[in-house]
Order: C-alpha cells, then sequence, then structure tokens
C-alpha cells in the first residue's frame, strides 16, 4: 500500500518539478538559443526512458510473482507492433487489450 | 478557417484540439482507475491528474510508490519521463516568449503532448499570426481536452474500486506506455535510444530502489543522440 505521506509528496514535488520544466524556457530562457548538444540528448528522452521502464514488467511481471507470462509478453509485441504499423495509440491499447484478455482466457 | 481575429483563433484551436478526445477520455479514465486499484482515493487520483497533467509521469510515479521506491527515486524517475517537457518549452519560445508572464505561465501548465504537437503546426504554418493569436488558439487548444482530463480521472477512480482482479490492469501501465512510444519510432536514432535503454535496463533489474531505470534511460538518451551525430555525419560526406 502506497504511504500517504509519500503520495502528497510525490503529487507536489512531481506538480511543481513538471510545472518548472514547463516554464523554464518560455518563462525564463526567453530568446536565448540552447546548445544544440543538449537538445539532441533531450529529442530522446521519451523513447528511453518509457521503455526503460516498461521492459522489467514484461518479461518479469510482478502480478505472476516474476515468472515470464505468454499472455503479457505477446500483448506487449501486439502492442508496440500495431502502434508502429498504424500510428494510433488508441488503436494500439485496443489490440494488445484484445491479445492480453484472449490469451488469459484461452490459456485459462 | 483563415485565422483573422483572436477569437477566430481560439476557435481554429478549439477545432484542432477537439480530435484528441477520444485519446484522453480513455487515458484519463485508465489513470483514474489504476491509481484507485493502487489504493488512492477519488480525491488523491483527482488532485493528481489536477496538480501533475502529465499522463506517463503520473503512470511511472503509481508504478514506483507501489514497488516502494524511495520518494527521490520517484520524482526523478517521473520527471525523467517529464524532459520532453522542457524540449516543448524550448520550442515554444520563440512564437509565445513575448506573451504576458501570467500567459506564459498558463501555457507552461497546460503544455500536454497534444496542445505542444498541435499549437507548433500551426503556428509554423501560419507566422503570420499576431501574439494574441497564437495565445488564443494555444487555449483553444486545451480547452476541448484539459477539462476531460480532470473528469474522466474522477470517473475512473469513482469506477475503480468494482474492478475485480482478473482483469488484468497490471498490465494496463505497460501497454500504455508501449502504444504511447510506438510512434515516436521515426528514425534510426529513436530506436537505438529504445533498444539500448531496454537492454540497459534489463541488465540493471537488480540494482536498488529503480535506480536502473535512471542509468538505462540516460544510456538510451546517449545512444540515440550519438546515432543521430552519426547519420548526420554520413549524410554531409554523402554529398
Amino acid at each position: 500500500m502506497i504511504d500517504k505521506t509519500t503520495l502528497w509528496i510525490v503529487i507536489a514535488g512531481l506538480g511543481i518539478g513538471s510545472f518548472f520544466l514547463r516554464f523554464v524556457f518560455t518563462g525564463l530562457v526567453g530568446n536565448r538559443a540552447m546548445p544544440e548538444w543538449l537538445l539532441r540528448h533531450l529529442r530522446y528522452t521519451a523513447v528511453a526512458v518509457l521503455p526503460a521502464l516498461v521492459a522489467p514488467q514484461v518479461i518479469w511481471p510482478n502480478a505472476t510473482g516474476g515468472e515470464t507470462d505468454t499472455a503479457r509478453l505477446a500483448a506487449a509485441v501486439v502492442t508496440l507492433a500495431v502502434g508502429i504499423l498504424t500510428k494510433s495509440v488508441i488503436g494500439a491499447i485496443l489490440s494488445g487489450a484484445a491479445t492480453l484478455f484472449g490469451l488469459l482466457y484461452l490459456l485459462g | 478557417m483563415v485565422i483573422t481575429t483572436t477569437k477566430s483563433a481560439y476557435l481554429k484551436g478549439f477545432a484542432d484540439g477537439a480530435p484528441f478526445i477520444l485519446v484522453i477520455i480513455p487515458f484519463a479514465a485508465l489513470f483514474g482507475l489504476i491509481a484507485t486499484e493502487a489504493g488512492l482515493s477519488v480525491i488523491e487520483a483527482l488532485s493528481f491528474s489536477v496538480v501533475v497533467i502529465a499522463g506517463a509521469a503520473q503512470f511511472t510515479a503509481l508504478q514506483l510508490m507501489q514497488e516502494q521506491a524511495p520518494t527521490i527515486i520517484v520524482l526523478a524517475s517521473a520527471l525523467a519521463v517529464n524532459l520532453r517537457m522542457a524540449m516543448y518549452s524550448a520550442s515554444l519560445t520563440p512564437w509565445i516568449g513575448a506573451a504576458p508572464l501570467w500567459q506564459r505561465a498558463l501555457a507552461a501548465y497546460l503544455t500536454v503532448d497534444q496542445s505542444y504537437v498541435v499549437a507548433v503546426g500551426q503556428f509554423e504554418k501560419a507566422p503570420e499570426m499576431t501574439i494574441p493569436q497564437r495565445m488564443a488558439y494555444f487555449f483553444g487548444c486545451v480547452t476541448p481536452i484539459v477539462p476531460l482530463w480532470y473528469f474522466f480521472t474522477f470517473i475512473g477512480a469513482y469506477l475503480g474500486a468494482q474492478v475485480p482482479d482478473e482483469w488484468a490492469l497490471d498490465f494496463a501501465i505497460p501497454i500504455t506506455f508501449l502504444a504511447m512510444i510506438a510512434p515516436m519510432f521515426r528514425t534510426l536514432a529513436h530506436v537505438a535510444a529504445a533498444v539500448v535503454a531496454v537492454v540497459v535496463s534489463l541488465l540493471a533489474v537488480a540494482v536498488p530502489y529503480s535506480l536502473g531505470v535512471i542509468v538505462a534511460g540516460l544510456a538510451g538518451m546517449l545512444a540515440g543522440a550519438q546515432v543521430e551525430y552519426w547519420m548526420a555525419s554520413a549524410a554531409r560526406k554523402g554529398r
């Protein structure tokens, strides 16, 4: 269970931090240019952090006690494939969910 | 629709933001649902969405808190997920940097993936827009999106307590993240960043406090930037 004090510290800290990230340039930097090397690294933040976060959950899910699970693995592959092919976030979510529930039902 | 006044700019923004309603409703409801699954009350889930207003970072924080990661790691990881917001801010600056401070502050709070993508696209297409028109357009984009983000977090949290375990909601976060990442693979550099991040993350899975995620994220960013640099150099030589 999540500790309530931790929760509110995270909500407040994340609120302030996220606002700062969104305000830092429009609000504080003005029209000065940023170094190219920094922009080049920032471009890959989302495509690096999110896969890093998800990968262990896909291979060793908590819900199965860390056992690799066919239904979850297949759902992840289908979600990614449909997302790449169609560029549709909703389409990918629905395909992944259908795969997960379909296989959970079939494999029981 | 041609933009001639601030009002027509606002209305065009509203129309251009409207399609994202289809994305926001399920995403917000899912957050509310998962937050309740993790033990948050309806008020806590709603506060999370109103204060932070960043889906991927909220899911990240929730997952790490469930894994009992230390608070500082939860904050660092979730903020790392939100680093792209600093990119958005940097890229919006030339267009709206001259607006009044309170408007820039409000726009900063309302900068999300959808409003950023739509607004920058429009500003580049119609550089003759005045600053007030640009601000009106930006606020128009978020009008159909942000209230629904709050409202459907509430609905999801309200219904959440009734969802049975067999629904395998533990896997809703991975599926949602994968679906969000997939359309971002535009270049070899993006793929390299993700592959390196995944490999390092799996190797570093035993590192305590989910610090492996931050190490893996940094490794992925370095890989993406390096591949982009090589490809740009190769393109210059090829000419």
